[in-house]
């Protein structure tokens, strides 16, 4: 890593870590769901920003392994996470498998329809079948382990340390798989997917491979979701979570991985204030939301750089 | 035996035949030269050779194996390889990258998903033997996308020699190009071909009849000739059809 | 399954899809001609229904003449939308189209909210279109939902004279074909966009008004069914009329049949034909090759 991501990755972590200390729970609480939220959006970059493979159905492993991670607590009763994560993740990554491989033989609008279908097939699966536990989802009355049943995985601060190395690591990995010859392939593949076919790359496979990998991400997010909220229903599967997490990635800025973690910070941030504000709080997002990206292309980064030039603020972009 | 041979090759546009029934051999080592007016569908020709089209009906076999269903990237990997008429460079990339991509290909080790791609030494040491071979003077750092016309055009045949195929197909590299710049590219491609057999697609005539061994003539879709330079220099329908057109 | 069952279901599933085709001609039309994706599509179909329940309920304007103001209205907002914030899209990627026409979702959806708050309200079938008909000894078939189903079929036959016999039509289809190609015959655009765009947002808000008596009127109420709307585009084929009329047929009777013959996971079966249809083919029944 670059001397200077190393620094702000330091301080960032470092700061990270110190919030549990102020000893308040809403704040260690709230800071877990945006670093969830952070992992959710950056696993939906790699799609987006690298790949150019735009989903509007990412809540899907994000759902699949929040379910998959309540199914076994509530039905076998496993509550280690040490069992409950890796099972879920892999849950996560088989369908996102499946549905890859049938929604990436189409391409542009054809892909971002087929893949909000299928997340809104899982949608009605979960909330038409008791298994499922219907609309009302699975509640969870025990509390997660790790490892040994002695060390709660479901205290507030434990979670939260739990979630801060989650994000940590997923970053990590991200900025490494980015940067090597696969991420360059995806980069390739987004910047020109014919080019990349006549150079002899098999465009599939590495759509697919990066399809199954930002679905296992989703869904460790999804995993830690279910820790926090200790339930799974159908809204997070629901096409409206997905545009969500959508929404982080391009507010923030996609393609950077450090942007998605900031618009996971502004959106919930935004939904949060504007709620307290007035009940009609969508109203102001989806002003926001309409405003940032008609006239900030490339997120908040691209608005302000708008603004700058505007204001002869302007220096050269790197 | 020829590198590639095509057998009644044929590409239809709903009704519009672009290519009808077309024939022919490249010999292993040759430059050969496919020409003909604007739309005879040469490039359509050549899609088809690269897989980047299905065939209507014919089919092609390269280095004896009959690769007529094979798709773009098996052809590529099997020693095809394509330029294509409106330059088709990384633009959002750098020069380097562009390259390295290319070239990464030849490497199948480093396909790794964890170190960072620039430590693959032996990639890189193809990169800078790619652009010593060129004459570009941007930076390798300059973004693809910020390069002159005539420079995208180099450093996408650049990425064909990364590569390093048997056949190289070329469509109209000289296209838009300064006087000066097609000479540099008429040294390229000499060189080049010593190494490697090349179908040019062309319409400078000037480049055509200075490198190539053979011709082919496509009008209307159909082969109209297909001979030595001088065998066409002299073919009156040639003349007739199209090079009366040039003068 | 009884004879009686069956044709009940046939009616069902003509009638929904005749209803999903209007919703998702506009879809269809809207990408096929301005290359756009727009989600808020549903808007319209849940603004037609409420204007109505304003003109007709609220003000007691007589049932035709509010819902000709409420369409008219539509189309006036539509080509709001389109000028405003749709027509800058156009060049742009469809990422940016979703995000924006989703952010439009939630401002249309919460307008609603404030304007007509939460409640569900219900809509009256018109007094001449109560009741049902004997179809046989067996089976009774509400006069509402066959005269639904005449609607969406009137409708259906009007667009295909439109698209297929008028020089509008032949635009769209060239322009569904190769946009560029339109810009490049010296056709201004600009007109044949709104045209499209109002003709599409008039056509989802008679859905609209159409459905209420049968889904009742509420916020959100466009969301479950453009999501469909979706589904039906993509087996039809993006940007073809046909393939909207041939997948909303589809769609309806496998829904319809779905709920009698696997009752457990009905809403799963048209996404599994959905699925289904991409294997095998990729690009809708009849969608052009990407
Ligand atoms: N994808 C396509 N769909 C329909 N028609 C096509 C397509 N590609 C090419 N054509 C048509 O096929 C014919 C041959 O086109 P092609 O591009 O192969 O010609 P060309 O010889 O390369 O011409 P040029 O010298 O202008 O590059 C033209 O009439 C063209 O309009
Ligand atoms: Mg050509």
């Amino acid at each position: 890593m670059s001397r200077s991501v190393l620094i702000t990755t330091g301080v960032v972590v470092c700061i990270a870590l110190t919030i549990p200390l102020f000893g308040n729970p809403y704040l260690t609480t709230h800071a877990t769901r945006i670093l969830i939220y952070a992992i959710f959006a950056m696993s939906l970059d790699l799609l987006v920003g690298y790949c150019g493979l735009v989903s509007l159905g990412h809540a899907a492993f994000f759902g699949v392994a929040a379910y998959a991670t309540a199914l076994l607590s509530a039905k076998i009763g496993v509550s280690n996470i040490l069992i409950s994560l890796p099972l879920s993740t892999l849950t996560a990554a088989l369908v996102a498998l499946a549905i890859g491989l049938l929604t990436l033989r189409t391409g542009g609008i054809y892909f971002i329809m087929a893949t909000l279908a299928f997340a809104q097939m899982l949608f009605f699966l979960v909330n038409d079948s008791a298994f499922f536990g219907g609309s009302d989802g699975i509640l969870l009355l025990t509390r997660f382990s790790l490892g040994t049943p002695s060390l709660s995985a479901s205290d507030p601060v434990v979670r939260y340390y739990l979630t801060v190395a989650a994000a940590f690591l997923t970053f990590v990995f991200l900025y490494f798989l980015v940067r090597s010859p696969f991420g360059r392939i995806l980069q390739g593949i987004k910047s020109n997917e014919r080019r990349m076919r006549a150079l002899g790359y098999s465009i599939a496979r590495y759509k697919l491979a990066t399809f199954v990998i930002g679905g296992a991400l989703a869904g460790l997010a999804g995993h830690l979701y279910v820790l926090l909220a200790s339930l799974a229903d159908p809204s997070i599967l629901d096409w409206v979570h997905s545009a969500q997490v959508l929404m982080m990635v391009i507010l923030g800025g996609m393609g950077t991985l450090v942007g998605p973690v900031i618009g996971a910070v502004l959106l919930i941030e935004l939904i949060d204030q504007a709620a307290e504000f007035t009940e009609h709080w969508k109203l102001i997002v989806g002003v926001v939301v309409v405003v940032i990206t008609l006239f900030g292309k490339g997120g908040l980064a691209g608005l302000w750089a708008a603004v700058a030039a505007r204001l002869g603020l302007a220096r050269s972009q790197p | 035996m020829s590198l590639l041979e095509t057998k009644s090759l044929s590409k239809n546009f709903g009704s519009l035949n672009a290519v009808r029934d077309v024939s022919l051999q490249i010999q292993p080592g040759e430059i050969h030269a496919v020409i003909g007016p604007n739309g005879a569908g040469k490039t359509t020709f050549l899609n088809l050779l690269s897989g980047e089209l299905p065939v209507s009906a014919g089919c092609l076999q390269f280095e004896g194996h009959d690769i007529t269903r094979w798709s773009p990237d098996r052809r590529a990997n099997a020693g095809i390889g394509r330029s294509f008429q409106h330059s088709a460079v990384f633009e959002d990339l750098t020069v380097h990258e562009n390259l390295r991509l290319a070239a990464q290909t030849q490497y199948p080790k480093s396909f790794g998903m964890l170190w960072p791609a620039e430590g693959y030494t032996d990639v890189a040491a193809r990169v800078t033997d790619v652009i010593a071979q060129l004459s570009l003077n941007a930076a390798e750092s300059t973004r693809a996308g910020e390069l002159s016309h005539g420079e995208q055009r180099q450093l996408e045949i650049g990425m064909l020699m990364a590569i390093s195929p048997k056949l190289m197909m070329l469509d109209e590299p000289t296209s838009g190009m300064s006087r000066n710049e097609t000479l540099e590219l008429i040294g390229i491609l000499r060189r080049l071909s010593e190494r490697h057999t090349l179908m040019l697609v062309e319409h400078d005539m000037d480049v055509v009849f200075q490198l190539a061994h053979r011709i082919t003539v496509l009008v209307n879709g159909s082969v109209l000739a297909s001979g030595t330079p001088e065998a066409i220099r002299a073919d009156a329908s040639v003349r007739i059809a199209y090079l009366g057109q040039e003068d | 399954m009884q004879l009686s069952t069956f044709l009940i279901q046939l009616l069902n599933g003509l009638q929904y899809g005749m209803l999903l085709f209007l919703i998702a001609s506009g879809l269809t039309l809207t990408f096929g001609v301005m290359g756009i994706i727009n989600l808020a599509h549903g808007a319209f179909f849940m603004i037609g229904a409420y204007l109505v329940f304003q003109f007709a309920r609220i003000y007691e304007w007589p049932l035709p003449l509010a819902c000709a103001s409420a369409i008219v209205a539509v189309v006036v907002l539509g080509s709001i939308v389109e000028r405003a914030v749709l027509a800058p899209l156009v060049d742009r990627d469809h990422l940016d189209q979703v995000l924006v026409t989703y952010g439009l979702i939630l401002i249309f959806d919460e307008l609603a909210v404030v304007l007509w708050g939460k409640d569900v309200h219900a809509a009256e079938i018109p007094a001449m279109l109560r009741g049902s008909v004997h179809i046989s000894d067996m089976i009774v078939y509400p006069v509402y939902r066959l005269a639904l189903a005449g609607a969406g079929l009137v409708c259906a036959i009007g667009l295909y004279l439109i698209v297929a016999k008028t020089r509008i039509g032949m635009i769209v289809r060239a322009g569904s074909h190769d946009r560029s190609m339109v810009s490049a015959l010296g056709i201004n655009v600009g007109p044949v966009f709104a045209l499209v765009f109002g003709l599409g947002a008039a056509l989802a808000a008679l859905a609209g008004i159409l459905a209420a008596p049968i889904l009742s009127v509420s916020p959100g109420m466009g969301d479950k069914i453009i999501i469909i709307a979706f589904v039906v585009v993509v087996i039809g084929g993006i940007g073809s009329i046909k393939g909207a009329f041939v997948g909303a047929l589809l769609v309806g009777l496998f829904d319809s049949f779905g709920k009698v013959l696997f009752p457990t996971v009905s809403s799963l079966v048209i996404y599994a034909l959905m699925a289904l249809i991409l294997v095998w083919r990729p690009n809708g029944l009849f969608g052009k090759a990407a």
